[in-house]
């Protein structure tokens, strides 16, 4: 049984319908990416399986179970966790705040210093309110969040956007290690190399449809279908 | 020009209101920031809380016991309105939020007038309170100096609250983006009940407590609410300490002005009003963002 299941799910957006009898599964300790254009249906993905947004049909199941339909929090309650394209950091509230209400729920939560082994820049920038904080700062805040929640599946949307090479490099390890350690993610992102460079497997999203799913070097040796469908030049 | 003992006397006046419009406010625009629901029954919501002291005061002598009594009755009002209506409205267009707002005020102050009438009651000044303090420069009735002292303290209770405490972290996250605060597993609906029910709370209170200053009429609010909705303007819409300082600000405003032309009190609230939201459109302490 898949750790997550997304079974021909069909999610839209007022009128328009973005995606269409989308089915993608992660199993246990698996990175998987989620790549196309913009505007294939990736973001959307990851907030229908959060409950952000509802399917209007298919299915979402976590370990068998069924979890479409419920709010956020209680997809969050479960162990999923998003950490949005936007990073949503809360900029009137500290680091050490925007960390201590993502643990508040959390039946496991780690503690601040474990969250600042991985990121030692957020231990330097506790104090400051989240709306100081540089872009790279608030992407390793909406990371730690997640993680701070030790959270089974993480989602994150295009971690890398907008950031400095340096930073990215240092997100890429970030998020290696934690792959390395068995820690299951879905990612979804524009940089392909650096969102290859930790991920098992590959589904390739357009207009609402996977239209790929392959191991990162299926990929490569398909330019044809990388070129064509998910805009990508590998 | 008025004298110096006029000037100095509504300078205490304009404390007094500008504290009674903070805690007002403080209500107004937590509720208005997390749950973007702008109420319209606040005006009649503090009417409800100088009525309930009204009552209460026919049962017992103490004003204490009275308040304590009052404050646990609007918490259940704040409950049951939240969850028998309000709840229905956080997805709903602001139009409708408004027109039930503005329908649960006019339910309210109506329900008043069939029960007690339409004429304004008096609330007696509690026996602590009696009589005027000497400050030395100025004699100033006792009442109205320990109200800015409660209020102050209340004020300073909310703060503790949303600064010190896991569920004001819930509230302060909230009034910026509720979303995230349920996607990190909170229940926002649930912290939204506690922020109504605290937000009527503090507008009941600010009516009780100024019962005893005031003519107790049922559409006494009114003034007042409008008002409040200057001062969270003023102090940027969910910011809790613009509504405190805006409050004071505002208070000033109405209570100076008045020493030289009191038909020119309000003018002056909303020219200071407009001048800010040429200058600084989010308000004193607001940030741009949630809308």
């Amino acid at each position: 049984m898949s750790l997550l299941e997304v079974d021909r799910i069909n999610t839209l957006y007022g009128d328009s319908h973005v995606l269409f009898d989308l089915s993608i599964r992660v199993e246990q300790g698996e990175v998987v990416a989620l790549l196309g254009r913009n505007g294939a249906g990736k973001t959307t993905t990851l907030r229908s399986i959060m409950g952000v947004l509802s399917p209007r049909d298919g299915a979402i199941r976590l370990d068998g179970k069924p979890i479409g339909g419920l709010p956020p929090s209680a997809i969050a309650a479960k162990g999923v966790q998003l950490v949005p394209e936007e990073r949503a950091i809360f900029g009137g509230l500290t680091v050490e705040e925007n960390l201590r209400i993502a643990a508040l729920t959390a039946p496991k939560a780690w503690t601040f210093d474990r969250i600042y082994e991985v990121f030692p820049r957020l231990k330097e920038r506790r104090k400051s309110a989240g709306r100081s904080l540089s872009g790279g700062e608030q992407q390793m805040l909406a990371i730690a969040r997640a993680l701070i929640r030790d959270a089974r599946i993480i989602l994150l949307d295009e971690p890398f956007e907008g950031l400095a090479p340096l930073i990215v490099r240092d997100l890429v390890a970030v998020a290696r290690d934690l792959a390395a350690e068995g820690r299951t993610m879905i990612v979804v992102e524009q940089n392909v190399a650096a969102a290859l460079s930790f991920a098992n497997r590959v589904y390739g999203l357009n207009n609402g449809h996977v239209v790929f799913e392959g191991t990162p070097a299926d990929l490569t040796a398909n330019p044809g279908m990388a070129r064509d469908f998910l805009g990508v030049a590998s | 020009m008025p004298s110096w003992p006029v000037l100095i006397s509504q300078a205490f006046n304009g404390l007094a209101l500008g504290s009674l419009l903070a805690l007002v406010s403080s209500g107004l625009t937590i509720i208005l920031g997390t749950l973007g629901v702008l109420n319209f029954a606040h005006g009649a919501l503090f009417a409800v809380g100088a009525y309930t002291a009204f009552v209460m005061l026919q049962y017992t002598s103490s004003f204490v016991l009275a308040i304590v009594v009052g404050c646990g009755f609007m918490l259940v009002l704040g409950f049951v309105l939240e969850r028998v209506i309000i709840r229905y409205f956080y997805d709903r267009p602001h139009e409708d939020q408004i027109l039930v707002t503005y329908g649960i005020g006019i339910v309210l102050v109506e329900c008043i007038r069939a029960g007690f009438g339409g004429n304004a009651q008096r609330v007696p000044v509690p026996s602590w309170g009696q009589g005027a303090t000497q400050l030395g420069f100025l004699i100033y009735p006792t009442y109205r100096l320990q109200l800015i002292a409660i209020i102050a303290g209340l004020l300073l209770a909310l703060y503790l609250v949303l600064y010190r405490t896991s569920m004001g972290l819930v509230v302060r996250a909230g009034i910026e983006n509720p979303v995230m605060v349920g996607i990190l597993g909170i229940n926002v609906r649930r912290a939204f009940l506690l922020v109504f029910a605290i937000g009527i709370v503090a507008v009941g209170l600010a009516g009780m407590l100024y019962a005893p200053v005031v003519a107790v009429a049922p559409d006494m609010g009114a003034n007042f609410m409008a008002q409040s909705f200057v001062v969270i303007v003023l102090g940027g819409l969910g910011s809790f300490p613009g509504a405190i300082v805006g409050g004071l600000i505002a208070g000033e405003i109405i209570s100076l002005t008045s020493a030289f032309n009191s038909s020119y009190s309000e003018v002056m609230l909303y020219a200071l009003m407009a001048l800010l939201l040429v200058l600084r459109p989010q308000g004193l302490f607001g940030t741009e963002g949630r809308a």
